[in-house]
């Protein structure tokens, strides 16, 4: 039997597993949405905004480790979709966007609505397609997930024309695709892994450096098991936080421009650096030139434009993380008396380590008049769920979150890393809840960023989504703020929010709960009555307006001129 | 250094922008870019010639490689390739430089393919330093007009060079 188009794009989302969508409708789009009214395997949750819808889809793919999908129609549809694609692709974050455009025979002719989208987003996909014909759509359908979900994951965009919507044709969903011009290298070389396998063995001072890849890959298990094994310190970037768990003794935090002393020192002092699943980002190493200057460096990553693009590599090993790290566990723990041996000879290491830590620990000056973000953060783990998924938006709070929440599972925190996106928070997590709507979801928010995706507090009161939201408000762009303190005079330049938002009487507006705290004593009520309030609600927090992020390592300088916290 | 890259590609709509958008949104450099359909109808065939060092080149054939409609990409700078090009001239040929133009077009085995009473215009082919010699001359006698295609390369030896 021949189906529309319309049609044969959600029965391939059904074959591949999708029971969720984030669709925003329009002019083009009418089709799908109108195959979507009557089609019960698949819920939409309608968006207030094209770029939450993608957010929110993404939100849900890091959650979950799923396919994250979202529906726009043209021209503007699909421009708000931008921030949104990008945000996944620096972060290699699977989705399938599927956007509208104008019938076929009026591409190209300025229609109402139109816009080349495939040429947009040509920088920020993994891969798009136009589609021109409806007999090729269930193919396209078939690619754009693969693509998404294997190797380095990242977002796939389908471009859909309205009458490609229309015209139908027979549906058959190919059950395997092979395509000659994308072979990802999944299974890592033998010898190199060997190799790896006898350097950290002969290290004194290793040092294992986790990224996001460890997260994507499910590979967190895999990571620690390597680590107890060798007795590796590790340090996670922002995006690798939960692959390995922070109440370890092996834990050193994050490192770079935010990172912990610890793990700056460590990574300046140590002998064998191994990197897993990253990709040496700038705000990672500092200063390149004075990156790990004593240490071999062996970097693991399935994407092979990751290794030797910022940093020399001593051993490359192209392949997935969760396979290499298991067959390098394998071959480490082939040896018992080797790995004894160097068991022993890591001793001092670990003590040097130990000697960092307690003489400068993460801290803050706590103050009893005002809320200190810090506290916040640290009683927000104290009091919510050893499981719950914590989005953030970008900024100071991010940081804070990231310094002092200690995450201990992967998949648990949502935060945009590489495209560092204002505004990602309210709707990642409105993602992750819609994936667990049993689990705590908590978005933290700064002022700036919250109002940047406010509009989407509607849906989560429309679709009943209990995210609890905190605010960390300061009235400032905190982060950038902090960079005018320190370095611009303090010439805070269209960084103060003047105009201060009564965030409890806004959550009324939607329909949600709104709770509000200006000093520390309320904290931790604060939080306790929002998670026993159902629904969203809104815990706003007025946070020491100058609190800064510390430690920090300015921008251009070595990883060990840190300015610390007093 | 100077490096000449061929590259495989799938022979579809939007493959040319995806390699140019790379590297211009990179910042590695294109010297020159030739496209066409080889024998396998579904595969193009590029030559680009790109400068850079060895970190460079590695990180443009890495990331020629991850295009996902990119089958194949070779390096071929070590000199196993042979290298031709087509250049169209148009020179002012009036009077004695009549003469002079043709007996430059003889020794580099060009062509005359268009005579006005006032100008000829070349064709030649061979490698870039060949149509760079030949330039050199012809420029002091009133060179008009220059296209050039940009040299395709292909390997030395028996072995054809497949996706």
């Amino acid at each position: 039997m021949k189906l529309a188009g319309a049609r044969i794009l959600l029965e391939c989302l059904k074959m591949e597993g999708v029971d969720t969508v984030f669709g925003y409708p329009g002019g083009t789009v009418i089709n799908i949405f109108d195959e979507l009214y009557s089609f019960k395997e698949i819920t939409n949750i309608l968006p207030r905004h094209e770029q939450a819808a993608v957010h929110a889809a993404d939100g849900y793919a890091r959650a979950t480790g799923k396919v994250g999908v979202a529906i726009a129609t043209s021209g503007p549809g699909a421009t708000n979709t931008v921030t949104g694609i990008a945000t996944a692709y620096m972060d290699s974050i699977p989705l399938v966007v599927i956007t509208g455009q104008v019938p076929t025979p009026l591409i190209g002719n300025d229609a109402f609505q139109e816009v080349d989208i495939i040429g947009i987003t040509r920088p920020c996909t993994k891969h798009n397609f136009l589609v021109k014909n409806v007999k090729d759509l269930a193919l396209i359908m078939k690619k754009a997930f693969y693509i998404a979900r294997t190797g380095r994951p990242g977002p796939v965009l389908v471009d859909l024309p309205k009458d490609v919507q229309i015209a139908a044709a027979e549906f058959k969903y190919p059950d395997s695709i092979e395509l000659r011009a994308y072979k990802p290298t999944i299974e890592g070389h033998p010898r190199q892994i060997e190799k790896a396998a006898s350097l950290l063995l002969s290290s004194k001072k290793p040092v294992i450096y986790a990224g996001g890849g460890v997260v994507l890959a499910n590979a967190a298990e895999e990571l620690s098991h390597l680590a107890t094994t060798l007795l590796a310190p590790v340090t996670t970037t922002l995006m690798g936080l939960g692959s390995f768990p922070e109440d370890s003794h092996l834990s050193l935090g994050m490192l770079g421009m935010h990172g912990t002393y610890y793990a700056n020192m460590a990574v300046t002092e140590c002998d064998l650096l191994l990197a897993v699943g990253a990709r040496f980002d700038d705000r990672v190493t500092g200063k390149i030139s004075e990156f790990a200057p004593h240490a071999k460096i062996i970097h693991i990553d399935v994407d092979p434009t990751s290794i030797k693009k910022n940093v020399r590599v001593d051993l490359p090993i192209v392949g997935d993380v969760k396979d290499v790290l298991a067959r390098m566990v394998v071959v480490i723990e082939g040896d018992s008396s080797v790995l004894d041996l160097h068991k022993e000879a890591v001793k001092p290491w670990l003590d040097q380590i130990d000697g960092w830590k307690s003489s400068r620990p993460m801290l803050y000056s706590q103050e009893e008049a005002v809320i200190k973000p810090q506290y916040v953060i640290q009683k927000l783990r104290e009091i919510c769920d050893q499981d719950a998924i914590i989005a953030t938006d970008v900024g100071q709070h991010q940081m804070w979150t990231a310094q002092f929440f200690k995450f201990t599972r992967p998949r648990t925190l949502l935060t945009s890393g590489g495209l560092g996106t204002m505004g990602f928070g309210l709707p990642a997590a409105m993602g992750a809840q819609v994936a667990f709507p049993q689990r705590q979801v908590i978005a933290i928010c700064g002022d700036g960023g919250f109002q940047m995706n406010l509009q989407e507090m509607a849906t989560l009161v429309q679709n009943r989504l209990p995210v609890k939201i905190c605010i960390m408000n300061n009235n400032y762009l905190g982060m950038v703020r902090q960079w005018q303190e320190l370095f611009f005079e303090k010439r805070y330049s269209h960084t103060v929010l003047d105009l201060p938002i009564d965030f409890v009487m806004l959550a009324k507006a939607f329909g949600a709960t709104g709770f509000l705290a200006t000093k520390q004593e309320e904290v931790e009520d604060t939080i306790r009555n929002a998670f026993n309030t159902p629904g969203p609600v809104i815990m706003e927090f007025r946070i020491a307006r100058e609190e800064k992020v510390l430690p920090m390592v300015p921008a251009g300088a070595s990883l060990n001129q840190m300015v610390l916290a007093s | 250094m100077r490096h000449t890259i061929t590259v495989l590609v799938e022979n579809e709509f939007g493959v040319l922008s995806r390699v140019a958008g790379l590297f211009s949104g990179r910042g590695f450099n294109i010297d020159s870019l030739s496209v066409a359909p080889t024998n396998d109808e579904s595969i193009s065939r590029m030559t680009i010639v790109t400068r850079g060092d060895d970190q460079i080149l590695e990180q443009i054939t890495k990331h020629l490689n991850k295009l996902v409609d990119v089958i194949k990409v070779f390096d071929f700078t070590d000199g196993s390739a042979i290298e031709r090009e087509l250049a169209l001239v148009k020179v002012t040929a009036e009077d004695a430089v009549r003469a002079e133009v043709l007996r430059i077009v003889d020794i580099f085995r060009a062509k005359i393919i268009d005579v006005t009473p006032k100008s000829y215009t070349i064709e030649v082919t061979g490698s870039p330093s060949k149509i760079d010699a030949m330039l050199e001359l012809l420029r002091p006698l009133g060179l008009k007009e220059l296209v050039r295609t940009g040299p395709t390369a292909i390997g030395r030896g028996a072995k054809g060079w497949k996706a």
